[in-house]
Protein backbone atom coordinates (compact mmCIF):
# COMPACT_ATOMS: atom_id res chain seq x y z
CA UNK A 1 0.00 0.00 0.00
CA UNK A 2 1.38 3.34 -0.58
CA UNK A 3 2.04 5.71 1.53
CA UNK A 4 -0.39 8.96 3.25
CA UNK A 5 0.43 11.97 2.82
CA UNK A 6 -1.53 15.07 4.54
CA UNK A 7 -1.90 17.67 1.51
CA UNK A 8 -4.04 20.35 0.89
CA UNK A 9 -6.57 19.66 -2.14
CA UNK A 10 -5.00 22.36 -4.22
CA UNK A 11 -1.86 20.48 -4.32
CA UNK A 12 -3.04 16.64 -4.16
CA UNK A 13 -5.14 17.53 -7.28
CA UNK A 14 -1.95 18.88 -8.78
CA UNK A 15 -0.16 16.13 -7.89
CA UNK A 16 -2.77 13.85 -8.74
CA UNK A 17 -2.66 15.06 -12.56
CA UNK A 18 1.23 14.63 -13.18
CA UNK A 19 0.77 11.00 -11.79
CA UNK A 20 -2.02 10.85 -14.57
CA UNK A 21 0.37 12.11 -17.23
CA UNK A 22 -0.65 15.63 -17.42
CA UNK A 23 2.53 17.20 -18.86
CA UNK A 24 0.78 20.68 -19.41
CA UNK A 25 -0.34 23.04 -17.48
CA UNK A 26 -1.07 26.38 -18.23
CA UNK A 27 -2.85 29.23 -15.63
CA UNK A 28 -2.97 32.56 -13.90
CA UNK A 29 -2.67 32.74 -10.04
CA UNK A 30 -5.64 33.44 -7.85
CA UNK A 31 -6.65 32.62 -4.47
CA UNK A 32 -8.00 30.11 -3.07
CA UNK A 33 -6.51 27.89 -5.78
CA UNK A 34 -3.17 29.27 -5.89
CA UNK A 35 -1.41 26.30 -4.51
CA UNK A 36 -2.23 24.69 -7.23
CA UNK A 37 -0.62 26.37 -9.47
CA UNK A 38 2.12 27.09 -7.22
CA UNK A 39 2.70 22.87 -6.90
CA UNK A 40 2.69 22.53 -11.06
CA UNK A 41 5.26 25.81 -11.18
CA UNK A 42 7.61 23.56 -8.94
CA UNK A 43 6.93 19.93 -10.66
CA UNK A 44 6.16 20.57 -14.09
CA UNK A 45 10.31 20.89 -14.39
CA UNK A 46 10.93 17.77 -12.96
CA UNK A 47 9.06 15.65 -14.90
CA UNK A 48 9.97 17.24 -18.30
CA UNK A 49 6.71 18.99 -18.99
CA UNK A 50 5.71 22.31 -19.38
CA UNK A 51 4.15 25.31 -16.84
CA UNK A 52 3.36 28.62 -17.77
CA UNK A 53 1.84 31.26 -16.03
CA UNK A 54 0.12 32.73 -18.43
CA UNK A 55 -0.74 36.57 -19.07
CA UNK A 56 -4.11 35.84 -18.19
CA UNK A 57 -6.72 33.63 -17.99
CA UNK A 58 -7.81 33.74 -21.34
CA UNK A 59 -4.50 33.28 -22.57
CA UNK A 60 -3.69 30.13 -19.95
CA UNK A 61 -7.16 28.53 -21.71
CA UNK A 62 -6.66 29.08 -25.08
CA UNK A 63 -2.57 27.65 -24.67
CA UNK A 64 -5.36 24.72 -23.31
CA UNK A 65 -7.03 24.87 -26.60
CA UNK A 66 -3.64 24.08 -28.52
CA UNK A 67 -2.49 21.54 -26.42
CA UNK A 68 -5.31 19.87 -26.64
CA UNK A 69 -5.24 20.20 -30.30
CA UNK A 70 -2.14 17.75 -30.34
CA UNK A 71 -3.89 15.26 -28.22
CA UNK A 72 -2.13 15.99 -25.23
CA UNK A 73 -3.34 15.58 -21.54
CA UNK A 74 -3.12 19.65 -20.24
CA UNK A 75 -5.10 21.23 -17.35
CA UNK A 76 -5.89 24.34 -16.03
CA UNK A 77 -7.41 25.81 -13.51
CA UNK A 78 -8.49 28.88 -11.48
CA UNK A 79 -11.23 30.24 -8.65
CA UNK A 80 -14.67 31.55 -9.84
CA UNK A 81 -13.81 35.26 -11.67
CA UNK A 82 -11.21 33.22 -13.39
CA UNK A 83 -13.03 30.59 -14.37
CA UNK A 84 -15.83 33.30 -15.87
CA UNK A 85 -12.77 34.52 -18.31
CA UNK A 86 -12.26 31.06 -19.60
CA UNK A 87 -16.09 30.82 -20.45
CA UNK A 88 -15.23 31.55 -24.11
CA UNK A 89 -12.03 29.44 -24.80
CA UNK A 90 -14.28 26.16 -22.94
CA UNK A 91 -17.10 26.83 -25.50
CA UNK A 92 -14.43 26.92 -28.18
CA UNK A 93 -12.89 23.51 -26.74
CA UNK A 94 -16.19 22.10 -26.36
CA UNK A 95 -17.59 22.45 -29.94
CA UNK A 96 -14.17 21.38 -31.40
CA UNK A 97 -14.30 18.31 -29.35
CA UNK A 98 -10.97 18.38 -27.38
CA UNK A 99 -10.38 16.95 -24.55
CA UNK A 100 -8.96 18.96 -21.64
CA UNK A 101 -8.92 19.27 -17.87
CA UNK A 102 -10.32 22.68 -16.06
CA UNK A 103 -10.11 22.79 -11.63
CA UNK A 104 -12.65 25.45 -10.63
CA UNK A 105 -12.06 26.32 -7.08
CA UNK A 106 -15.26 28.10 -6.54
CA UNK A 107 -14.98 31.22 -3.96
CA UNK A 108 -17.98 33.52 -3.37
CA UNK A 109 -19.51 35.99 -5.75
CA UNK A 110 -20.81 37.34 -7.82
CA UNK A 111 -17.79 40.24 -9.12
CA UNK A 112 -14.50 39.60 -7.62
CA UNK A 113 -16.70 38.68 -4.72
CA UNK A 114 -14.45 37.70 -1.73
CA UNK A 115 -12.12 34.19 -1.76
CA UNK A 116 -14.11 31.90 1.18
CA UNK A 117 -15.90 28.79 -0.69
CA UNK A 118 -18.72 29.10 -1.95
CA UNK A 119 -21.05 26.35 -4.58
CA UNK A 120 -21.96 29.33 -6.76
CA UNK A 121 -20.91 28.83 -9.95
CA UNK A 122 -23.26 25.51 -10.53
CA UNK A 123 -25.37 26.94 -13.27
CA UNK A 124 -21.88 28.14 -15.01
CA UNK A 125 -20.43 24.86 -14.67
CA UNK A 126 -23.48 22.64 -15.46
CA UNK A 127 -25.93 24.74 -17.96
CA UNK A 128 -23.42 26.23 -20.29
CA UNK A 129 -21.54 29.21 -18.75
CA UNK A 130 -19.73 29.77 -22.55
CA UNK A 131 -22.13 30.27 -25.67
CA UNK A 132 -23.57 27.46 -27.88
CA UNK A 133 -25.37 24.20 -26.79
CA UNK A 134 -22.62 22.62 -25.13
CA UNK A 135 -22.23 20.23 -22.12
CA UNK A 136 -19.19 19.98 -19.78
CA UNK A 137 -18.81 16.70 -17.59
CA UNK A 138 -18.33 17.93 -14.66
CA UNK A 139 -17.19 16.24 -11.31
CA UNK A 140 -17.61 17.61 -7.56
CA UNK A 141 -15.19 15.86 -5.30
CA UNK A 142 -16.03 16.42 -1.06
CA UNK A 143 -12.52 14.77 -0.03
CA UNK A 144 -9.36 15.44 -0.67
CA UNK A 145 -8.81 11.74 -1.24
CA UNK A 146 -11.70 11.90 -3.93
CA UNK A 147 -10.18 15.16 -5.60
CA UNK A 148 -6.99 13.46 -6.51
CA UNK A 149 -8.62 10.44 -7.52
CA UNK A 150 -11.39 12.46 -9.77
CA UNK A 151 -7.67 14.15 -11.58
CA UNK A 152 -6.88 10.85 -13.02
CA UNK A 153 -10.30 10.16 -14.08
CA UNK A 154 -11.31 13.50 -15.52
CA UNK A 155 -8.58 12.50 -18.12
CA UNK A 156 -10.12 9.61 -18.55
CA UNK A 157 -13.43 10.67 -19.45
CA UNK A 158 -12.11 13.92 -21.25
CA UNK A 159 -10.17 11.29 -23.41
CA UNK A 160 -12.88 8.88 -23.89
CA UNK A 161 -15.66 11.43 -25.19
CA UNK A 162 -13.73 14.28 -26.66
CA UNK A 163 -14.97 16.44 -24.08
CA UNK A 164 -13.85 19.28 -21.59
CA UNK A 165 -13.83 17.87 -18.00
CA UNK A 166 -14.18 20.54 -15.29
CA UNK A 167 -13.66 19.37 -11.28
CA UNK A 168 -15.91 21.57 -9.11
CA UNK A 169 -14.17 21.83 -6.18
CA UNK A 170 -14.23 24.98 -3.56
CA UNK A 171 -12.02 26.82 -1.26
CA UNK A 172 -12.46 24.39 1.42
CA UNK A 173 -11.44 21.85 -0.19
CA UNK A 174 -8.64 23.45 -1.99
CA UNK A 175 -7.02 24.97 1.52
CA UNK A 176 -8.37 21.58 3.38
CA UNK A 177 -5.67 19.04 4.28
CA UNK A 178 -6.24 15.09 4.39
CA UNK A 179 -4.54 11.91 4.05
CA UNK A 180 -4.33 11.09 0.84
CA UNK A 181 -3.07 8.23 -1.21
CA UNK A 182 -2.10 8.37 -4.44
CA UNK A 183 -2.20 5.99 -7.54
CA UNK A 184 1.35 5.04 -8.92
CA UNK A 185 2.56 7.64 -11.72
CA UNK A 186 1.80 7.00 -15.60
CA UNK A 187 5.39 5.16 -17.27
CA UNK A 188 7.25 7.41 -19.91
CA UNK A 189 5.63 4.19 -22.39
CA UNK A 190 1.97 4.73 -21.25
CA UNK A 191 1.97 8.44 -21.58
CA UNK A 192 3.30 7.70 -24.84
CA UNK A 193 0.45 5.66 -25.71
CA UNK A 194 -2.11 7.85 -24.06
CA UNK A 195 -1.16 10.41 -26.53
CA UNK A 196 -1.14 8.29 -29.82
CA UNK A 197 -5.47 7.36 -29.50
CA UNK A 198 -5.93 10.29 -30.51
CA UNK A 199 -3.36 10.49 -33.67
CA UNK A 200 -6.41 10.45 -36.08
CA UNK A 201 -7.40 13.20 -35.45
CA UNK A 202 -5.23 15.50 -33.82
CA UNK A 203 -2.57 17.83 -35.22
CA UNK A 204 0.59 16.57 -35.20
CA UNK A 205 4.02 16.87 -37.31
CA UNK A 206 3.32 15.36 -41.05
CA UNK A 207 6.58 13.70 -41.01
CA UNK A 208 5.83 11.41 -44.38
CA UNK A 209 4.31 14.13 -46.43
CA UNK A 210 1.02 11.83 -46.35
CA UNK A 211 -2.01 13.98 -46.59
CA UNK A 212 -3.86 11.67 -44.63
CA UNK A 213 -2.00 13.14 -41.78
CA UNK A 214 -3.63 16.95 -42.20
CA UNK A 215 -6.07 17.47 -39.74
CA UNK A 216 -7.75 20.77 -39.05
CA UNK A 217 -9.20 21.52 -35.62
CA UNK A 218 -12.12 24.42 -35.74
CA UNK A 219 -15.46 25.68 -34.28
CA UNK A 220 -16.27 27.94 -37.39
CA UNK A 221 -18.89 26.27 -39.79
CA UNK A 222 -20.44 28.84 -41.89
CA UNK A 223 -22.97 26.37 -43.31
CA UNK A 224 -26.11 25.92 -40.87
CA UNK A 225 -26.69 22.25 -42.50
CA UNK A 226 -23.26 20.87 -41.79
CA UNK A 227 -23.69 22.98 -38.25
CA UNK A 228 -26.61 21.38 -36.90
CA UNK A 229 -24.99 18.12 -38.21
CA UNK A 230 -22.19 18.71 -36.10
CA UNK A 231 -24.50 20.29 -32.97
CA UNK A 232 -26.45 16.74 -33.43
CA UNK A 233 -23.61 14.74 -33.33
CA UNK A 234 -21.87 16.43 -30.26
CA UNK A 235 -25.63 15.49 -28.51
CA UNK A 236 -25.43 12.19 -29.12
CA UNK A 237 -22.44 11.69 -27.18
CA UNK A 238 -24.02 13.63 -24.62
CA UNK A 239 -26.64 11.02 -24.33
CA UNK A 240 -24.02 8.29 -24.09
CA UNK A 241 -22.58 10.53 -21.42
CA UNK A 242 -25.99 10.59 -19.44
CA UNK A 243 -26.09 7.09 -20.27
CA UNK A 244 -22.81 5.78 -19.01
CA UNK A 245 -21.45 8.27 -16.63
CA UNK A 246 -23.88 9.20 -13.99
CA UNK A 247 -21.54 9.00 -10.73
CA UNK A 248 -23.18 9.47 -6.98
CA UNK A 249 -23.34 8.05 -3.05
CA UNK A 250 -26.31 7.11 -1.23
CA UNK A 251 -25.76 7.98 2.48
CA UNK A 252 -28.31 6.58 4.64
CA UNK A 253 -30.96 6.45 2.14
CA UNK A 254 -33.51 3.70 3.44
CA UNK A 255 -36.82 2.91 3.34
CA UNK A 256 -37.84 4.51 6.41
CA UNK A 257 -36.29 7.94 5.73
CA UNK A 258 -38.28 10.72 6.69
CA UNK A 259 -36.61 13.68 4.83
CA UNK A 260 -34.07 12.87 1.75
CA UNK A 261 -31.26 15.17 1.62
CA UNK A 262 -29.36 16.00 -1.34
CA UNK A 263 -26.03 18.18 -1.56
CA UNK A 264 -22.76 17.86 -3.11
CA UNK A 265 -19.05 18.79 -2.52
CA UNK A 266 -18.41 20.53 0.56
CA UNK A 267 -22.20 21.19 1.55
CA UNK A 268 -22.64 17.16 1.36
CA UNK A 269 -20.17 16.75 4.44
CA UNK A 270 -22.05 18.96 7.06
CA UNK A 271 -25.27 17.31 5.82
CA UNK A 272 -23.47 13.97 6.66
CA UNK A 273 -22.57 15.48 10.48
CA UNK A 274 -25.99 16.66 10.82
CA UNK A 275 -27.65 13.23 9.49
CA UNK A 276 -25.21 11.61 11.60
CA UNK A 277 -26.68 13.61 14.89
CA UNK A 278 -30.01 13.38 13.78
CA UNK A 279 -29.80 9.60 13.92
CA UNK A 280 -28.04 9.30 17.57
CA UNK A 281 -32.14 11.40 17.97
CA UNK A 282 -33.76 8.93 16.30
CA UNK A 283 -34.51 10.18 12.74
CA UNK A 284 -34.19 8.37 9.75
CA UNK A 285 -32.98 11.02 7.26
CA UNK A 286 -31.26 10.26 3.56
CA UNK A 287 -28.87 12.16 1.64
CA UNK A 288 -28.11 11.22 -1.98
CA UNK A 289 -24.71 12.91 -2.89
CA UNK A 290 -24.70 13.83 -6.78
CA UNK A 291 -20.71 13.25 -7.89
CA UNK A 292 -21.08 14.19 -11.32
CA UNK A 293 -23.23 17.19 -11.22
CA UNK A 294 -23.56 16.70 -15.13
CA UNK A 295 -24.75 14.51 -15.85
CA UNK A 296 -27.20 14.46 -12.87
CA UNK A 297 -28.20 11.53 -10.95
CA UNK A 298 -31.97 12.30 -11.56
CA UNK A 299 -33.22 8.69 -11.35
CA UNK A 300 -31.43 8.09 -8.30
CA UNK A 301 -32.99 10.98 -6.51
CA UNK A 302 -36.20 9.69 -7.93
CA UNK A 303 -35.93 6.40 -6.99
CA UNK A 304 -34.85 7.05 -3.37
CA UNK A 305 -37.98 8.70 -2.08
CA UNK A 306 -40.14 5.99 -0.52
CA UNK A 307 -43.72 6.25 0.81
CA UNK A 308 -42.32 7.58 4.43
CA UNK A 309 -40.30 10.69 2.70
CA UNK A 310 -42.37 13.89 3.98
CA UNK A 311 -40.02 16.24 1.87
CA UNK A 312 -36.37 16.62 -0.31
CA UNK A 313 -34.83 19.15 1.28
CA UNK A 314 -31.42 20.74 -0.77
CA UNK A 315 -28.46 22.27 0.79
CA UNK A 316 -25.99 24.44 -0.64
CA UNK A 317 -23.55 27.20 -0.34
CA UNK A 318 -25.20 29.29 -2.80
CA UNK A 319 -29.20 30.91 -2.59
CA UNK A 320 -30.11 27.80 -4.61
CA UNK A 321 -28.68 26.32 -7.92
CA UNK A 322 -28.64 22.67 -8.05
CA UNK A 323 -32.14 22.67 -6.32
CA UNK A 324 -33.40 23.66 -9.74
CA UNK A 325 -32.10 20.03 -10.40
CA UNK A 326 -33.64 18.61 -8.08
CA UNK A 327 -37.08 19.63 -7.94
CA UNK A 328 -36.88 18.51 -12.04
CA UNK A 329 -35.91 14.97 -10.59
CA UNK A 330 -38.43 14.99 -8.05
CA UNK A 331 -40.78 16.23 -10.69
CA UNK A 332 -43.94 17.52 -8.42
CA UNK A 333 -44.25 14.28 -6.17
CA UNK A 334 -42.70 16.22 -2.99
CA UNK A 335 -42.46 19.53 -1.83
CA UNK A 336 -38.78 20.15 -2.09
CA UNK A 337 -37.67 22.88 0.43
CA UNK A 338 -34.17 24.59 0.55
CA UNK A 339 -31.51 25.89 2.86
CA UNK A 340 -28.37 27.55 1.18
CA UNK A 341 -25.72 30.52 2.45
CA UNK A 342 -24.05 33.25 -0.13
CA UNK A 343 -20.70 35.08 0.15
CA UNK A 344 -18.47 32.13 0.86
CA UNK A 345 -20.37 31.21 4.38
CA UNK A 346 -20.46 27.52 4.73
CA UNK A 347 -23.54 26.75 7.16
CA UNK A 348 -22.91 24.62 10.30
CA UNK A 349 -24.37 21.10 10.86
CA UNK A 350 -26.23 23.25 13.69
CA UNK A 351 -28.15 25.10 11.11
CA UNK A 352 -28.78 21.71 8.50
CA UNK A 353 -29.86 20.17 11.90
CA UNK A 354 -32.39 22.95 12.76
CA UNK A 355 -33.51 23.25 8.40
CA UNK A 356 -34.38 19.35 8.78
CA UNK A 357 -36.10 19.70 12.08
CA UNK A 358 -39.05 22.13 10.84
CA UNK A 359 -39.93 19.09 8.76
CA UNK A 360 -39.96 16.27 10.76
CA UNK B 1 -12.45 8.95 20.13
CA UNK B 2 -12.74 12.60 18.70
CA UNK B 3 -10.72 15.73 19.32
CA UNK B 4 -12.37 18.88 17.77
CA UNK B 5 -8.99 21.52 18.10
CA UNK B 6 -8.96 25.42 17.39
CA UNK B 7 -5.05 26.67 17.38
CA UNK B 8 -5.53 30.32 17.27
CA UNK B 9 -2.96 33.18 17.63
CA UNK B 10 -1.24 35.94 15.61
CA UNK B 11 0.15 35.64 12.21
CA UNK B 12 3.60 34.49 12.51
CA UNK B 13 3.10 32.47 15.80
CA UNK B 14 3.16 29.07 14.07
CA UNK B 15 -0.71 28.21 14.62
CA UNK B 16 -1.08 26.52 11.15
CA UNK B 17 1.65 24.77 11.99
CA UNK B 18 0.61 23.31 15.19
CA UNK B 19 -2.13 21.97 13.69
CA UNK B 20 -0.26 20.52 10.69
CA UNK B 21 1.93 18.82 13.17
CA UNK B 22 -0.81 17.44 15.30
CA UNK B 23 -2.79 16.03 12.40
CA UNK B 24 0.65 14.66 10.76
CA UNK B 25 1.31 12.64 14.03
CA UNK B 26 -2.31 11.56 14.79
CA UNK B 27 -2.19 10.27 10.85
CA UNK B 28 0.79 8.42 11.41
CA UNK B 29 -0.83 6.72 14.41
CA UNK B 30 -3.59 5.84 12.35
CA UNK B 31 -6.24 8.10 13.07
CA UNK B 32 -8.31 9.98 10.59
CA UNK B 33 -7.57 13.97 10.88
CA UNK B 34 -8.56 16.76 8.63
CA UNK B 35 -6.92 20.47 8.81
CA UNK B 36 -8.34 23.24 7.89
CA UNK B 37 -7.14 27.07 7.85
CA UNK B 38 -8.47 30.44 8.27
CA UNK B 39 -7.57 31.82 4.65
CA UNK B 40 -7.96 35.47 4.03
CA UNK B 41 -7.48 39.11 4.93
CA UNK B 42 -7.46 38.42 8.92
CA UNK B 43 -3.65 36.50 8.07
CA UNK B 44 -2.40 39.68 7.22
CA UNK B 45 -1.12 40.59 10.78
CA UNK B 46 -4.17 40.01 12.61
CA UNK B 47 -5.66 36.55 14.29
CA UNK B 48 -4.65 33.27 12.24
CA UNK B 49 -6.67 30.01 13.38
CA UNK B 50 -6.44 26.43 11.94
CA UNK B 51 -9.21 23.54 12.57
CA UNK B 52 -8.35 20.35 13.12
CA UNK B 53 -9.81 17.23 13.55
CA UNK B 54 -8.66 13.78 14.64
CA UNK B 55 -11.03 11.17 15.20
CA UNK B 56 -11.58 6.88 14.93
CA UNK B 57 -14.22 7.31 12.47
CA UNK B 58 -14.23 9.26 8.99
CA UNK B 59 -14.86 13.15 9.12
CA UNK B 60 -18.02 14.72 8.09
CA UNK B 61 -17.62 18.05 8.41
CA UNK B 62 -14.31 19.88 8.79
CA UNK B 63 -15.34 22.50 10.66
CA UNK B 64 -14.85 23.23 14.02
CA UNK B 65 -17.51 25.37 16.09
CA UNK B 66 -16.94 23.82 19.17
CA UNK B 67 -13.66 23.00 19.91
CA UNK B 68 -12.75 20.28 22.64
CA UNK B 69 -9.24 21.33 22.55
CA UNK B 70 -8.46 25.05 22.27
CA UNK B 71 -4.99 26.46 21.56
CA UNK B 72 -4.68 30.40 22.36
CA UNK B 73 -1.44 32.61 21.73
CA UNK B 74 -3.20 35.93 22.63
CA UNK B 75 -5.72 37.61 23.85
CA UNK B 76 -8.38 38.03 20.68
CA UNK B 77 -8.56 34.13 20.30
CA UNK B 78 -9.18 33.29 23.57
CA UNK B 79 -11.73 35.70 23.65
CA UNK B 80 -13.16 34.46 20.21
CA UNK B 81 -12.67 31.15 20.84
CA UNK B 82 -12.87 30.86 25.09
CA UNK B 83 -16.64 31.22 24.97
CA UNK B 84 -17.85 28.55 22.64
CA UNK B 85 -15.21 25.99 24.05
CA UNK B 86 -16.97 22.44 24.80
CA UNK B 87 -17.94 22.13 28.61
CA UNK B 88 -15.14 20.38 29.83
CA UNK B 89 -12.81 20.92 27.12
CA UNK B 90 -9.09 21.49 27.53
CA UNK B 91 -7.66 24.84 26.92
CA UNK B 92 -4.32 26.43 26.90
CA UNK B 93 -3.46 30.04 26.64
CA UNK B 94 -0.25 31.84 26.66
CA UNK B 95 -0.39 33.77 29.64
CA UNK B 96 2.66 35.93 28.01
CA UNK B 97 -0.09 37.61 25.58
CA UNK B 98 -3.51 36.74 27.52
CA UNK B 99 -3.44 39.77 30.19
CA UNK B 100 -7.53 38.62 30.70
CA UNK B 101 -8.70 35.80 31.83
CA UNK B 102 -11.34 34.08 30.32
CA UNK B 103 -14.33 34.37 32.58
CA UNK B 104 -15.36 30.38 32.79
CA UNK B 105 -15.28 27.56 35.69
CA UNK B 106 -16.40 24.55 33.32
CA UNK B 107 -13.66 24.12 31.60
CA UNK B 108 -9.76 22.64 32.02
CA UNK B 109 -8.03 26.13 31.66
CA UNK B 110 -4.09 26.52 31.67
CA UNK B 111 -2.45 29.63 31.45
CA UNK B 112 1.36 29.10 31.12
CA UNK B 113 3.90 31.53 29.66
CA UNK B 114 4.52 29.77 26.25
CA UNK B 115 6.37 32.89 25.27
CA UNK B 116 9.06 33.15 28.11
CA UNK B 117 9.31 29.21 27.71
CA UNK B 118 10.34 29.22 24.08
CA UNK B 119 13.13 32.51 24.82
CA UNK B 120 14.48 30.31 27.25
CA UNK B 121 14.83 26.95 24.58
CA UNK B 122 16.58 30.02 22.43
CA UNK B 123 13.56 31.36 19.78
CA UNK B 124 10.72 33.11 19.88
CA UNK B 125 10.10 31.21 16.69
CA UNK B 126 9.92 28.09 18.87
CA UNK B 127 6.28 28.97 20.68
CA UNK B 128 4.14 26.76 18.32
CA UNK B 129 6.72 23.83 19.44
CA UNK B 130 5.80 24.72 23.17
CA UNK B 131 2.36 24.92 21.95
CA UNK B 132 2.48 21.10 20.76
CA UNK B 133 4.17 19.56 23.75
CA UNK B 134 1.88 20.84 26.29
CA UNK B 135 -0.89 19.52 24.25
CA UNK B 136 0.51 16.07 23.89
CA UNK B 137 1.19 16.29 27.96
CA UNK B 138 -2.00 17.64 29.02
CA UNK B 139 -4.18 15.16 26.76
CA UNK B 140 -1.90 12.64 25.65
CA UNK B 141 -3.20 13.17 22.24
CA UNK B 142 -0.45 11.61 20.34
CA UNK B 143 2.78 10.03 21.29
CA UNK B 144 5.22 12.02 21.90
CA UNK B 145 7.67 9.31 20.32
CA UNK B 146 5.55 10.08 16.82
CA UNK B 147 5.73 13.97 17.35
CA UNK B 148 10.00 13.92 17.73
CA UNK B 149 10.39 11.82 14.64
CA UNK B 150 8.10 14.02 12.73
CA UNK B 151 10.05 17.26 13.83
CA UNK B 152 13.48 15.31 13.04
CA UNK B 153 12.14 14.34 9.43
CA UNK B 154 11.26 17.93 8.65
CA UNK B 155 14.19 20.06 10.42
CA UNK B 156 17.36 17.78 9.27
CA UNK B 157 16.01 18.60 5.33
CA UNK B 158 14.83 22.48 5.82
CA UNK B 159 16.88 23.89 8.45
CA UNK B 160 18.79 21.38 10.97
CA UNK B 161 20.26 24.11 12.95
CA UNK B 162 16.82 24.84 14.66
CA UNK B 163 16.42 21.08 15.43
CA UNK B 164 17.91 21.27 18.96
CA UNK B 165 15.67 24.61 20.13
CA UNK B 166 12.94 22.86 19.13
CA UNK B 167 13.26 19.39 20.64
CA UNK B 168 13.53 21.79 23.75
CA UNK B 169 11.07 23.17 23.50
CA UNK B 170 8.63 20.13 22.71
CA UNK B 171 10.01 18.85 25.77
CA UNK B 172 9.72 21.54 27.98
CA UNK B 173 5.93 22.59 27.30
CA UNK B 174 5.04 18.56 27.60
CA UNK B 175 7.09 18.86 31.13
CA UNK B 176 5.33 21.11 32.37
CA UNK B 177 2.61 19.50 33.52
CA UNK B 178 4.88 17.23 35.37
Amino acid sequence: MAQKVLMKGNEAVAEAAIRAGCRLYFAYPITPQSELIEYMAKMMPKVKGTFIQAESEVAAINMVYGASGCGRRVMTSSSSPGISLKMEGLSYIAGAKLPAVVVNIQRGGPGLGDIQPSQADYFQATKGGGHGDYRLIVLAPNSVQEFADMASEAFDLADKYRNPVMLLADGLLGQMMEPVEFKPAKTEEEIEKLNKQHYDWCMRTNEDGDDRHHHEINSLELDPNVLEKHVLSLHEKYKDIQKNEVRYEKINVKDDNEILCVAYGTASRIVKSAITELQKEGHSVGLVRPITVWPYPSEVIANSITKKTKKVIVFELSLGQMVEDVKLAVNGKLPVDFLGRAGGIVFTPDEVIAKIKESL
Amino acid sequence: MKADIICSGFGGQGVLTIGKFLAQAAMKEGKKVSWLPSYGPEMRGGTANVSVIISDNDIASPLVSNPSILVALNQPSLDKFGPPTQKGGVILVNSDMTPNKLKRDDVDITYAPMSSIAIECGSTRVLNMVSIGMVIGKTKLVKYETMEQDLRDFLEVKSPELLEANLKALQMGMEYFG
